[in-house]
């Protein structure tokens, strides 16, 4: 029950609100040749001169502190921004997930080397890094990793596989989950987070093509791959709970309800034409309204409490589980629409980006954790499990 | 104050708002000693100024005590009442003693006052009926009185002389007014179907264990405390408003949602309870019944869709966020 009440109404305090104008302005200019189709990618849209001409405006880490380059802002200042860029679908997915988690987990767990080292560059759109958590046969079953680390003579000799890693191949760092000690039958025991530099030699990255035909996931291979002792972030032994407070990070924020936003938008353009305009659509338009404002609230309500250094983990669960199911609803109605009609006069422009949401929403409820993982956490929050 | 002010509406309600009381009144019993005590406990001026004897609370503050009419099934019309005494007061009038419900006015050539479908017109003193240009509050007792759809509710009839019933100066728009508060006690009951739900699934034994422990029913269970969440934010966006007077898009926003959510829980309950929840004496059918109701009084989510569907097509271009933004930042 607890997680039920208490996400209640917040608002976002005016010095963060106040971002959104300059951010506004900013993107208003830098998408304005960008066709809707390749601004749907959202955040597995990439562009790394961008990322850095956004850590040149103090847009990249700004929940980090000043003194490693971060904005020293709350994470009510990065909802704003990240709301911006979502709804503008502006290429974030270079430095997304540095970001959203790995600079957090960093500052968090990191050593003072560590943090010195890797965050400044995170802030200026440099560093980018991805996550390596699924491996051929860990994918649900996150707990089974079988990537290995043995301690050598000055570091770790790193041998295993990970798989679906979004962007590996335009980044220069993974933090990835592997066993360190024990063996599988240790379950959660024996894991450990090691930052990985992907240029090392024993490192391959191979991208896998998806259904749309683009390439924003990878397998990547460690051969004998040989690390130093401070590649080791946080605790020997204690991955899984590092793991499980970055995923809170993961699942809380608003890319689990504007995934499919550009595609809205661009359909409320055509009907708002005249040839565009049924009552039909105009009730499906208020029914995806009615369902995002909610979650909306919800997810304001949920960073709320991340500024209070909670971790929110099944209030995140409800909004992500709730959040993609719309994200995922919001092309399959629009289709219909379109298709339902006596004349069907739909802009090109929106059925290529109708097109590419369908072929890309079945990855919605994967990410960040399958629905049927969500609905188990929420289950134990209400104390089922 | 508001935290206060709710829990001791909740302690009234646990002790005098049985579910052997729910089931009493709507049995036909009267309403009247159950309508006492909360007129006793000064609850419904609650949207009053404190000069004008109230508790001068806020709507955005009165939401807990809304949510609680519909968490505890009330049969009576306190929520319609409060909002009801606020208008009276900002019209200059001096509200009556008892209960108030909404009534809208269909026009009437022969001078009669005809509403169809008054909520809670059967337990209510008096009905504040908006006509064209001003309102009426008639007593309820002078109406001729004949079945509406649910057992509480009626269509009433005043004959030609009731015109001369106090008037009052007010406009409120009934629709957004009611789904105002049945998005809010949606909220409350939707909470009382999930509670209940989720302690039977816990007591019932199937198969040598509690069927929460089956994964099939743990997942359901999430779902509903999806729904749960989801529709109670909403209905509190819909109380969000810088005047006792509902914001219609905001309400738009909660009664949709609240209606929706009211389908799927109300659906997903039932098949969790088996054929046990289906029978009269079981408690979960007061809260499943109103789930229903209350999604079908003040308007159902497609009605609220259409005006979500227009506001955003015809006063908006660019993208879909700025609206978002305006119906759920709060100040």
């Amino acid at each position: 029950m607890s997680a039920l009440d208490s996400l209640s109404i917040s608002c976002i305090p005016a010095e963060d609100e106040a971002l959104r104008l300059p951010v506004r302005e900013f993107l208003t200019r830098a998408m304005r040749d960008v066709p809707a189709r390749i601004r749907a990618k959202s955040w597995a849209g990439y562009d790394t001169q961008f990322s850095r001409e956004l850590g040149r405006q103090g847009w990249l880490g700004i929940t980090l502190p000043t003194e490693y380059g971060g904005g020293g802002r709350s994470p009510f200042a990065r909802y704003v921004l990240v709301e911006e860029f979502l709804n503008f679908g502006a290429p974030v997915g270079s430095h997304w997930i540095a970001d959203r988690q790995s600079g957090p987990l960093i500052l968090k767990y990191g050593t003072e080397a560590q943090k010195k080292f890797y965050l400044p560059p995170i802030c200026r759109g440099e560093a980018f890094f991805c996550i390596g958590m699924s491996e051929p046969n860990s994918g649900s079953d996150l707990a089974s990793v079988k990537s290995r680390a043995v301690k050598s003579e000055h570091g770790w000799t790193l041998n295993g596989q990970k798989i679906w890693t979004t962007n590996a191949q335009a980044c220069q760092f993974m933090i990835a989950l592997v066993r360190t000690s024990g063996d599988v039958a240790d379950r959660q025991k024996g894991l450990s987070q090691l930052i990985i530099d992907l240029s090392l030699p024993g490192v391959a990255v191979r991208p896998i093509t998806d259904m749309s035909g683009d390439s924003h996931f990878c397998e990547v291979f460690f051969d004998e791959v040989q690390l130093a002792d401070d590649a080791l972030i946080g605790e020997e032994g204690k991955g899984w709970e590092q793991v499980t407070a970055e995923l809170a990070f993961e699942r809380s924020g608003p890319e689990r309800l504007y995934s499919s936003i550009v595609l809205f938008d661009q359909w409320l353009d055509f009907i708002r034409t005249e040839s565009g305009r049924t009552p039909e659509s105009l009730r499906l338009a208020g029914k995806i309204f009615a369902q995002l404002a909610p979650l909306r609230a919800m997810s304001i309500a949920v960073t709320e409490k991340l500024t209070r250094g909670e971790s929110p983990v099944v209030e995140a669960a409800l909004v992500k589980d709730l959040g993609t199911g719309v994200e995922q609803m919001i092309p399959a109605a629009i289709a219909d629409d379109l298709f339902s009609r006596a004349v069907q006069n739909a802009p090109l422009e929106l059925l290529q980006t109708l097109n590419f949401v369908t072929q890309v929403a079945p990855s919605y409820s994967l990410r960040g954790g399958t629905r049927e993982i969500l609905r188990g956490m929420i289950a134990r929050g209400l104390g089922l499990r | 104050m508001d935290d206060l002010f709710a829990n001791a509406v909740r302690q009234l309600l646990v002790d005098q708002c049985t579910t052997q009381v729910v089931r009493q009144i709507e049995a036909g019993q009267s309403a009247e000693p159950l309508w006492q005590f909360i007129e006793n406990a000064g609850f419904a001026d609650a949207l009053v100024s404190e000069d004008g004897g109230g508790a001068g609370l806020t709507l955005p503050e009165l939401y807990p005590v809304l949510e609680l009419c519909g968490a505890y099934a009330l049969p009576l019309p306190l929520a319609e009442t409060l909002l009801a005494r606020a208008f009276l007061a900002k019209a200059g009038v001096v509200a009556p003693r008892g209960s108030i419900t909404f009534g809208l006015a269909a026009t009437d050539p022969g001078g009669r006052v005809v509403c169809d479908t008054v909520r809670n017109g059967r337990v209510a003193d008096w009905v504040l009926v908006s006509q064209a240009s001003h309102c009426l509050l008639l007593p309820a007792k002078e109406a001729r009185i004949s079945e509406a759809g649910f057992c509480l509710d009626a269509t009433m009839e005043w004959p030609a002389g009731a015109r001369e019933g106090q008037q009052v100066d007010c406009t409120h728009d009934v629709r957004t007014v009611q789904a105002c508060i049945y998005a809010a006690q949606l909220a409350g009951a939707l909470i009382t179907v999930f509670s209940r739900t989720l302690q039977y699934a816990n007591d019932r034994n199937q198969f040598g264990r509690p069927i929460g422990k089956f994964q099939a029913i743990q997942h359901q269970l999430s779902v509903i405390s999806e729904h749960v969440s989801a529709a109670r934010m909403a209905a509190q966006i819909g109380c969000q408003s810088v005047s006792d007077m509902p914001d219609r898009l905001r309400v738009a926003i909660a009664k949709s949602r609240t209606s929706e959510a009211a389908l799927e829980v109300a659906s997903l309950s039932h098949s969790i309870h088996g054929a046990i929840g289906f029978t009269a004496e079981f408690d979960l059918q007061l809260f499943t019944r109103r789930l229903h109701l209350w999604r079908q009084a003040g308007g159902s989510e497609s009605y609220w869709y259409d005006v979500l569907g227009a506001n955003l097509v015809n006063h908006y271009s660019g993208c879909a966020l700025d609206m978002l933004r305006a119906t759920t930042d709060i100040d």
